[in-house]
């Protein structure tokens, strides 16, 4: 009993340490690419410091949701992360870790910011909220057939379930687990708010979307909603590692050293994505608002496409 | 089912892919590179099957594949539209979203169609002749959905590559017949692109509805 306690506890510490982490070897490998030196990977973490040591500014209109927002929302990315299995499997909430649930749980977390967002009053919330909403609506879509696509495959939406079933020889080569991969790739970067889609790294009125919804927030609130988004970010690879990579994950009971090989394989997946988010962020352009509508539709189609085919490699 | 499977079933699957690429493109050259794509799969493919079937002939189609198609027609067809000037112009295309919707739609007909239809085959070329269908479906949706001559040539194009991995699917598929084919493709591409440059002298555009209003139709 106490094993898969200690697990889940090692879980839900282990993603909240390493998500700043992510975020700051992501911006330090864009520096890299661009030939600047950057700041060190764990700036995130004294941004964080620095954050919550500042006082508060709140506008005067700020309501009671304005405030409980950014407590709410971290804590339900939170809850979706410590729901994936990152290393292990044998979670002690592994039978609530379904995917349609963790995406519910981060469209929970998107209605508040959305929400928080507008509360102020001011344009530019109102601007990112309407954004994001209508990224959402059609990033929800793709990401359900892609759900959908894989339930077929596996059997189950079951994150521990579909890891153990792409870890047996039965998974096989499948073209629908490419297209897979593909739509996924494009709504994980769709709901993280990266470059084709969003600029993190931006405050220019015409484009930002996440930013936009932030503005207001200073504080411990923004340093809750900056590790709310790292969080995101590293909740999306995991997710990405469990289904299609599932290498080096801990199934069932094992000793102590396999676990720590576990994390150790887990981490090194974090920095290849991490590594390759960069890189491909500074290779192409941010898309207008406009045009995201296309991208999405195309990652709906891959999803459509993937179950398509599947009627092939299934039925015959 | 086994991996021979797998790896046909990926091929065939990664070609649909492509085709439904093309219709998402709307500049020239990324659609060039997206046809040399879908050849160059089409080889791949071919020589998958020339494994599977043990049939030494099939990697000549397979060479003829990637010489022809992947490698010479997007090269030649890349120079004319440098010469032709319109290397930079961005094809207004109606409805990229309702076009793969369509182009969807085509690849869940093509499967119904033809998976009953095949019943008694064996399953590799059971599931390359249902894809090869909505490939050369997605081929003609291509060409229906565009105003760009060039354009029409390349789902020409995909069209062709529809039937060749059809007819490499089905065993005993001769030489003669395979050779024959490439070189009308290759008859065709030249008497297209001879067209493509007298429409142009005479309109100074290689955009169809210039011959509609020449034809004086009304729109």
């Amino acid at each position: 009993m106490i094993g898969p306690f200690l697990v889940q506890a090692g879980q839900m510490a282990l993603v909240l340490l390493a998500a700043p982490l992510l975020t700051g070897l992501v911006r330090k490998v864009k520096a890299r690419v661009q030939r600047r030196r950057g700041a060190s990977v764990l700036q995130p973490y004294r941004d964080l410091r620095r954050l919550l040591s500042k006082e508060i500014v709140l506008a005067h209109n700020a309501s009671w949701l304005f405030r409980t927002a950014p407590y709410l929302i971290f804590a339900l990315t939170w809850v979706a992360a410590a729901l994936i299995p990152t290393f292990a499997t044998g979670l002690i909430f592994s039978w609530t870790g379904d995917l349609i649930a963790i995406i519910a749980l981060l469209g929970a977390a998107r209605f508040l910011l959305a929400l928080a967002g507008m509360d102020i009053g001011t344009s530019f919330g109102g601007i990112g909220a309407s954004r994001e909403v209508m990224i959402a609506s059609l990033a929800e879509p793709a990401m359900l057939m892609i759900i959908l696509s894989l339930a077929l495959i596996a059997g189950s939406t079951q994150l521990s379930t579909i890891a153990a079933f792409m870890l047996s020889p039965e998974a096989g080569l499948r073209v629908s687990l490419a297209l897979s991969l593909l739509a996924f790739v494009v709504v994980a970067l769709a709901e993280n708010a990266r470059i084709p889609v969003d600029n993190p790294a931006t405050h220019l009125e015409l484009t930002m979307v996440h930013e936009a919804m932030v503005l207001e927030y200073s504080g411990r609130h923004l340093a809750m909603i900056e590790l709310a988004a790292s969080l995101k970010l590293l909740v999306m690879i995991s997710t990405m590692a469990c289904i299609f990579f599932p290498f080096g994950l801990v199934t069932g009971d094992a000793g102590a050293g396999r676990y720590l090989i576990g994390i150790g394989v887990y981490l090194l997946k974090l920095a290849i994505a991490g590594t390759v988010l960069g890189c491909f962020e500074m290779s192409i352009a941010k898309m207008r608002v406009f045009r995201v509508p296309n991208l999405l539709g195309g990652a709906l189609m891959l999803g459509l496409l993937a179950t398509l085919l599947l009627f092939v490699s299934v039925g015959l | 089912m086994g991996l021979a499977f797998d790896i046909a079933h990926m091929l065939a699957g990664l070609m649909v892919l492509a085709g439904l690429m093309m219709l998402y493109q709307d500049r020239l050259y990324p659609l060039l590179h997206v046809l040399a794509l879908q050849a160059f799969l089409l080889a791949l493919s071919v020589a998958w099957q020339a494994h599977l079937q043990d049939a030494p002939h099939l990697y000549i189609t397979a060479v003829i594949a990637l010489g022809f198609k992947a490698i010479f027609i997007p090269w030649a067809l890349r120079k004319m539209v440098f010469r032709l000037g319109i290397h930079r112009e961005i094809e207004p295309v109606v409805g990229t979203g309702l076009t793969m919707l369509a182009g969807m739609g085509l690849v869940a007909l093509s499967l119904e169609v033809m998976l009953p239809v095949t019943a008694h085959a064996d399953p590799v070329s059971r599931q390359d002749i249902a894809l090869a269908l909505s490939i050369v479906l997605i081929g003609l949706l291509l060409m229906v959905t565009r105003r760009n001559a060039v354009s029409q040539v390349v789902g020409f194009l995909a069209i062709d590559n529809g039937i060749s991995l059809a007819a490499t699917g089905a065993q005993g598929m001769p030489l003669v017949v395979e050779i024959s084919v490439a070189f009308s493709i290759l008859v065709a591409f030249i008497v297209i692109g001879i067209f493509l440059f007298r429409i142009r002298e005479r309109f100074d555009t290689v955009d169809v509805e210039a011959l509609d209003r020449f034809r004086g139709e009304r729109r």
